[in-house]
């Protein structure tokens, strides 16, 4: 059971330190660390409320943290909305999949980063290119091989759970250029489905793309992370390489059955 | 983080047999379906559909019993003319209602507004023009107080808007020390106050400008709603405002603006209102937040939000109109129309109800 150093010169392309979140009386994140090396698979696990999803929500400009410092290469950023985490190229599956439901599949894809028709139409009418977003979105969905779409058009709501899932997956997957994050992306997905997932995330990182990954499936998070972050009561308890921790280890660790050794306490 | 990891990259061992199997994935192949649920889903993506086949169910029904005297392009266009007001306010309203909100000071707006082009024209001598502006900033105002109290203070749309009725109708009166100003004056020193009521002929047919500002009006939200990003973004926010907020919608701005260009419609249609009643008058208008929420309500817009066509308002604000005028052809009682006008109501309800189940 040991940690991973990086040979000194990686420099990790997403840190943060210290950062801080508090909803009233419940403190989500409590001075937790994080650090995403470029081109690699970092998985996030922790028990339920260890505060994943807040410290991924505070990385992607979702929450503002109340303390703390959060550096995308070698600048400190300050994302105050998700747009702001986007337009640097962070692009975040949320566990609770943030579509719209009464819109479609297309309008979803491209919310915040619609498409105008080329020519005075778009620039002054301001007009959408409905067919060029619908395009776009159908080759993106295709050619992540995630589904075969009959309507492009159809609202999101008139899709199954695993179906929207999807659409959210492919939306991350198409649109981040520098880290993609996915909070529990397989949580409603079938056997099959999960496996295509997966071999996206793989895809995702052949494209040089780093990934988070949340999960509560361990045999998942083995299999596709580089390295593991375990998360416990609000910050970072240690860093493993999934190679030389067994599951069970791992497991004993996120639920504070065992203690990490010192020397895996930093990452 | 080294290459060896890849030989870890292997599937678990149940699903070897995933090689064997189909390989498409989340398929969209839609299951066969019965005739009521092809109804649903086409109700569900043409929101519109239900009150335009019961408006022109109504106008059938009419037609038949009334006869020339109901179809005819005089009494057509009468309808237009006195559904112009609540068409207008209803554009408001239905921006609002989109957003999942509901703006019950509508009324309220428009009549402090009104007062405010015909005072300032008549107390403070300022050019007509001038005034009219000033009333648009007032209903501006308005709607940026309350935007601000329900996306900067997260107050509750009905609650905030109920207070702000109260406090803009105050105003009103306060302001206006309940005067009146009559028509007469109106038409000789500031016509301009009264442009909207001026009507043209084309043979039968009386239009009058208000009746061309409703359908401009519509027709331009209409475009607004389903043509741009903005009008996308609006959907969504009355969809899920944390969904949209996480996909990259702007919401606390976005809902400000909406109730800033809610107030300014609600100014564009005091100033119709003077040119539909020729004076003006603090105590007009009592009805508009009431009416123009049916017209949206009967036009199908679901009043939990992001679902709904600016149409289905237009069509609505029609259907009570011509309603009103046909049971008032045939000679009842008015009291059928508010009767027929509530059963529709609740059965709009239930319709929305409905088609919402599509998408369980
Ligand atoms: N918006 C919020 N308001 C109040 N408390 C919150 C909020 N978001 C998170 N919390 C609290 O912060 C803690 C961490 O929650 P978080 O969602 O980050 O956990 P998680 O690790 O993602 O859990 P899970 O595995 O169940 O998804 C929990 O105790 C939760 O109740
Ligand atoms: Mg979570």
């Amino acid at each position: 059971m040991s940690q991973i150093l990086h040979e000194t010169g990686v420099k990790p392309l997403l840190s943060a330190r210290g950062l801080v979140k508090r909803y009233g009386r419940v403190t989500a994140l409590d001075h937790a660390d994080f650090d995403l090396y470029p081109g690699e698979i970092l998985a996030v696990i922790g028990d339920n409320g260890a505060g994943k999803s807040s410290l991924i929500k505070a990385i992607s400009g979702a929450t503002i943290p109340d303390e703390g410092e959060i550096r995308l290469g070698d600048q400190v950023v300050n994302f105050k909305s998700p747009m702001e985490a986007r337009d640097a190229g962070i692009e975040t599956v949320y566990q609770n999949l943030a579509l719209s439901p009464a819109l479609s599949i297309a309008d979803n894809m491209f919310l915040g980063r619609e498409i105008r028709k080329p020519g005075v139409l778009g620039q002054w009418f301001r007009m959408l290119d409905r067919s060029a977003m619908e395009r776009q979105a159908r080759a993106k969905l295709t050619e992540l091989g995630l589904m075969t779409i009959q309507n492009i058009g159809q609202a999101v709501e008139t899709l199954s759970g695993g179906q929207r899932q999807g659409v959210a997956v492919a939306r991350a997957a198409a649109f981040g250029s520098r880290v993609v994050i996915m909070d529990e992306p397989t949580a409603a997905l079938g056997v099959k489905e999960s496996r295509r997932v997966l071999e996206l995330i793989q895809d995702v990182k052949k494209r040089g793309l780093p990934i988070v990954l949340i999960s509560h499936n361990m045999p998942h998070v083995f299999e596709v992370a580089d390295r593991i972050h375990i998360h416990r009561l609000g910050r970072r308890l240690c860093v493993v390489d999934p190679k030389q921790i067994s599951m069970s280890d791992a497991v004993a660790l996120m639920t504070g059955a065992t203690q990490p050794p010192t020397d895996a306490l930093a990452a | 983080m080294s290459e060896t990891s890849a030989g870890l990259h292997r599937p678990q061992e149940f699903e070897s047999v995933l090689s064997g199997s189909e390989t498409s994935v989340a398929n969209f192949e839609p299951e066969r379906r019965t005739a009521l649920q092809h109804a649903q889903q086409f109700l569900h993506s043409s929101p519109a559909a239900v009150p335009l086949i019961v408006l022109v169910a109504s106008l059938v029904i009419f037609g038949a019993i009334i006869g020339g005297r109901f179809f005819s392009a005089f009494s057509m266009t009468l309808i237009l003319q006195q559904v112009a007001i609540v068409g207008i306010v209803g554009a408001a309203q239905t921006l609002v209602i989109l957003t999942a909100g509901i703006d019950l000071s509508v009324g309220a707006i428009m009549v402090l507004s009104s007062v405010v082009m015909g005072q300032f024209t008549f107390r403070y001598g300022l050019p007509p023009a001038l005034s009219v502006l000033c009333g648009f900033a007032v209903g501006a105002l308005c709607g940026y107080i309350n935007g601000v109290l329900v996306s900067v203070m997260k107050l509750p749309p009905f609650i905030v808007t109920l207070g702000t009725w109260q406090i803009f109708l105050a105003t009103n009166f306060l302001y206006s020390a309940n005067e009146t100003i009559r028509s007469q004056e109106i038409g000789a020193q500031a016509p301009l106050l009264q442009f909207f009521g001026e009507t043209f002929k084309i043979g039968n047919a009386v239009f009058t400008y208000g009746v061309i500002a409703m359908v401009l009006l519509v027709a331009l939200l209409w475009y607004v709603l389903n043509h741009t990003a903005w009008g996308r973004h609006l959907h969504a926010i009355g969809d899920d405002p944390e969904a949209a907020k996480l996909s990259g919608v702007r919401v606390r701005p976005m809902l400000v603006t909406v109730y800033v260009l809610s107030g300014l419609i609600c100014a564009l249609a005091g100033w119709c209102l003077i040119g539909r009643i020729g004076s003006v008058s603090p105590t007009a208008g009592q009805f508009a937040n009431i009416e123009s929420i049916t017209a949206v309500v009967i036009g199908g817009i679901s009043l939990f939000g992001g679902r709904g066509s600016i149409l289905g308002m237009l069509f609505g604000a029609l259907i009570v109109g011509v309603f009103s005028l046909g049971l008032r052809l045939i000679g009842t009682d008015p009291q059928w129309t508010y009767l027929l006008i509530g059963a529709l109501i609740i059965l709009a309800v239930a319709i929305d109800q409905w088609i919402r189940k599509v998408a369980a």
